[in-house]
């Protein structure tokens, strides 16, 4: 089961593209573009670096999937 | 491979290596087919000569593993590790379904390089799983 995020709601709320923010996380666009569509979970150390250049924890961005499923109940 | 890749250092690096392992392919192999044609090769250097050209194709497929360790793009070393898998899987289903062919003689025999071409064409397949399942060729 992949993690739903907010990732694309804090880039649009700073105006970036998914080319800057993968600028800025020195990965591929496609990466980017993956993790905001939850096709793919980042490892642990880039979703610190996320998590790090938004200035949040990491929970803030990412919704745990058990938390998440037992709101949804 | 997706755009970021083509354009990462790993990728550039894996693609000069695969050059020059290809035009090592050539300069052991033409000589070992003239070589063989002729009858100019004989005891043990024959051996020699007819194991050069394996050579860089194995070296090949360590790029392929040197890739993946040097990638620093995780999602794209997922992609290229799903095509793999993919790879992996095809050849060796092909390989099996083969050998029963060939055992009930049903087929011919096929050289045993060929696995190569058969690997490479997994590939592809693994490409268009990824462009089907996650949106991204991959290589």
């Amino acid at each position: 089961m992949l993690m739903e995020n907010r990732l694309r709601v804090l880039r649009a709320e700073r105006n970036w593209s998914q080319q800057d923010l993968a600028q800025r996380l020195d990965v591929s666009r496609q990466s980017v573009n993956a993790i905001e569509t939850g096709k793919y979970d980042p490892s642990l150390p880039l979703a610190f670096r996320i998590a790090e250049l938004f200035e949040l924890a990491i929970e803030e961005i990412f919704l745990s999937p058990s938390r998440h499923s037992s709101k949804a109940i | 491979m997706t755009a970021r890749a083509l354009r990462s250092a790993a990728w550039k690096r894996y693609n000069w290596r695969v050059i020059w392992f290809s035009l090592l392919y050539g300069a052991f192999l033409l000589p070992a087919v003239y070589g063989f044609k002729h009858h100019l090769i004989s005891g043990p250097a024959a051996w020699v000569v007819a194991i050069l050209p394996a050579i860089p194709i194995i070296a090949i497929f360590a790029s392929m593993g040197r890739y993946l360790v040097e990638e620093q793009d995780e999602y794209v070393r997922m992609l290229m590790v799903r095509q793999m898998l993919w790879a992996m899987g095809f050849t060796i289903s092909c390989a099996t379904i083969w050998g029963f062919l060939d055992n009930f003689g049903l087929v011919g025999h096929v050289d045993g390089y060929w696995i190569v071409m058969v690997w490479y064409f997994g590939l592809a397949i693994g490409s268009i799983v990824n462009r089907l399942t996650l949106g991204d060729g991959g290589c």
